[in-house]
């Protein structure tokens, strides 16, 4: 087997281990969203929201802003996770391997994609049971496409952020300044026309809000942009944004 | 002769900081070379930068016949390392943690399980290959890093402190691994440690590393040949008293030279036994009183005594290395 093609398999193949023997943080991780959505939907649903379409239940509005942010939490986390590896050492033992850079990363990738969607799919399933409708199977299967966009591009931030950050102490600020204003103004919560102008504005250089936007469109058939539009955007901004990582990456420190 | 490493006038600088200070040494194809030096003296830096971890700042490094910096891939592919800190994932089991190595090396999956069943078998960890590696004691982890290490038969294999925080049994153990791959394999090996017993025990040549350079390469007999005679250790209430008693004694024609570190006298003499009355008298006189005193031939210790001017031990403990390897096992 190519030793790069391999390296690319075998991190991946370690991502899905590590994510099956850890049924506490699965259950963490898909229980915070869950949650959200859940109180979010019982408290809201009796709200009219202005912009928001009439015949459309709050649920099934929620829903794909709820998988929006798994997915920003999920593949951030997976991104940023590059430190524990540095921090423990196993890193080393990846990058002296002899393949190249660029095959550690994209297995890295293809991992934290792989169990972000699988978080996310959870969720899904979690939501027709609270009342979401998914209406057809060609809608969910537009709507995983938009998942693993939004994946590719998180992923890389949090490679980013973890090729150039050289110790842990930070990682709850980005958490914190980052993932949750990104969450916040990605119209995940409520339709971004009932937002002021300026922070409007804001939501639209967020990359989440395409994601989001795409998925309602696959789902309810009510979205702010032209689905193919949305697609376009979040395609190129998660290329542009590997890209960026992969240079990161390429330049990262190896050890402590 | 063929060389396996060759290393000429290396230097690594991090800002003003000299950790690698042009040094300079060669391999030789199926030879056990050892570093010896305390800590911070600039081994694991040169480890790092043979096997392309970290960029050199100058200097020439050929591993395998391939220049460290132009051609890192094949270098890499040539070699194994064992890393000084853990580097083992320890959600995954052992078997995993060798097989996902094998699969980045290239290897084909029949010669895998065969690799992986053989080295399992040396590091005596068979029936501890399904478990989880957080399970695994220091030393388990150790055994299975050096297996690792060799699953791509390198034709030069780093080993970066393997000893370090295990019990003297496994020490040994895992010291004999070692001296029988040599012989197995013909396998080139560099090992770095700041226990001089270790070097003494295993290795063909040592270089004593201090502050960045090498002080004196040769095989420790020779080392300690250079030492011809004995050495008498006198441990003193005070590094003064150490001092009077060296300036005595030196006046007096009866040593060949003398060493302080700390509160400790070394007396390097022909013979201790006809010096050594002469020697107690000189302290008596000197009101100088002697809380305990030996005499042996010298040893690796001794030797580095000699070219360093203290004790590798006065350097041990200080660090924040050890304080930092405690928290990582910690963390784990």
């Amino acid at each position: 087997m190519n030793k790069d093609i391999a390296a690319v398999y075998m991190l991946w193949l370690r991502a899905m281990k590590r994510f099956i023997r850890s049924p506490s943080q699965i259950i963490g991780s898909v229980a915070m969203p869950f949650l959200f959505l859940i109180f979010l939907s019982a408290g809201f649903s009796s709200v009219k929201f202005p912009g928001m379409p009439s015949n459309v239940n709050y649920i099934d509005f929620l829903v794909p802003g709820i998988l929006g942010m798994s997915m920003l939490f999920a593949a951030t986390t997976a991104g940023i996770s590059l430190l524990w590896d540095r921090q423990f050492g196993f890193l080393k033992e990846v990058m002296v391997a002899p393949v190249k850079r660029i095959s550690i990363m994209l297995g890295r990738t293809f991992g934290g994609i792989t169990t972000a969607f699988l978080q996310s799919v959870l969720l899904v399933i979690f939501a027709i049971f609270i009342g979401f409708h998914i209406g057809s199977i060609l809608s969910l299967l537009i709507a995983f496409g938009f998942m693993i966009l939004i994946g590719l591009a998180f992923v890389s931030i949090g490679l980013i952020i973890a090729s150039i950050m050289t110790d842990m102490q930070g990682f709850g600020l980005i958490l914190n300044l980052l993932i949750f204003p990104l969450f916040f103004l990605s119209g995940a919560i409520y339709p971004i026309n009932v937002l002021p102008n300026v922070v409007r504005y804001i939501t639209y250089i967020n990359p989440l809000t395409y994601g989001i936007d795409g998925m309602r469109g696959a789902f309810l058939h009510a979205s702010i942009f032209p689905i193919w539009f949305d697609a376009l955007v979040l395609g190129i901004v998660a290329l542009i944004l590997i890209s960026i990582g992969a240079l990161a990456f390429s330049k990262a420190k190896i050890t402590i | 002769m063929e060389y396996s490493i060759k290393v000429s006038n290396l230097v690594k600088k991090y800002g003003s900081f000299i950790a690698v200070d042009g040094i300079s040494f060669e391999v030789k194809k199926g030879e056990i070379f050892g570093f010896l030096g305390p800590n911070g003296a600039g081994k694991t830096t040169t480890v790092h930068t043979l096997t392309t971890i970290i960029e050199k700042t100058s200097g020439d490094a050929f591993v395998a016949g391939y220049d460290v910096s132009k051609y890192k891939e094949q270098v890499r592919d040539r070699i194994g390392i064992v890393f000084q800190d853990p580097s083992l994932d320890d959600r995954l089991t052992g078997y995993e943690n060798l097989d996902f190595h094998a699969m980045v090396y290239g290897l084909a999956k029949g010669e895998r399980e065969e690799r992986i069943s053989e080295l399992l078998d040396m590091v005596e960890l068979k029936d501890k290959a399904n478990l989880l590696i957080s399970k695994y004691s220091g030393g388990m982890r150790r055994r299975l890093e050096i297996a690792r290490g060799l699953l791509n038969r390198p034709e030069v294999l780093f080993l970066d402190e393997p000893t370090i925080g295990l019990d003297v049994q496994t020490r040994r153990h895992i010291l004999d691994y070692v001296k029988s791959l040599k012989e197995k394999y013909n396998m080139t090996v560099l090992i770095t440690t700041h226990y001089i017993e270790e070097a003494d025990y295993i290795c063909d040549r040592v270089a004593i590393i201090d502050k960045g350079k090498i002080v004196v390469c040769d095989t420790p007999k020779n080392l300690k040949k250079g030492l011809e005679g004995d050495v008498i250790i006198a441990k003193l209430h005070n590094k003064d008293n150490a001092m009077k008693l060296a300036n005595k004694i030196n006046k007096e024609h009866i040593a060949k030279s003398t060493k302080i570190s700390n509160n400790i006298l070394y007396t390097y003499v022909k013979d201790a036994s006809s010096i050594l009355p002469k020697f107690m008298n000189i302290a008596s006189k000197e009101g100088i009183s002697i809380e305990n005193i030996e005499m042996r031939n010298p040893s690796l210790e001794d030797v580095f005594i000699h070219y360093t001017g203290k004790s590798i031990r006065d350097e041990e403990g200080s660090g924040n290395e050890s304080m930092r390897e405690i928290v990582m096992r910690r963390m784990r």
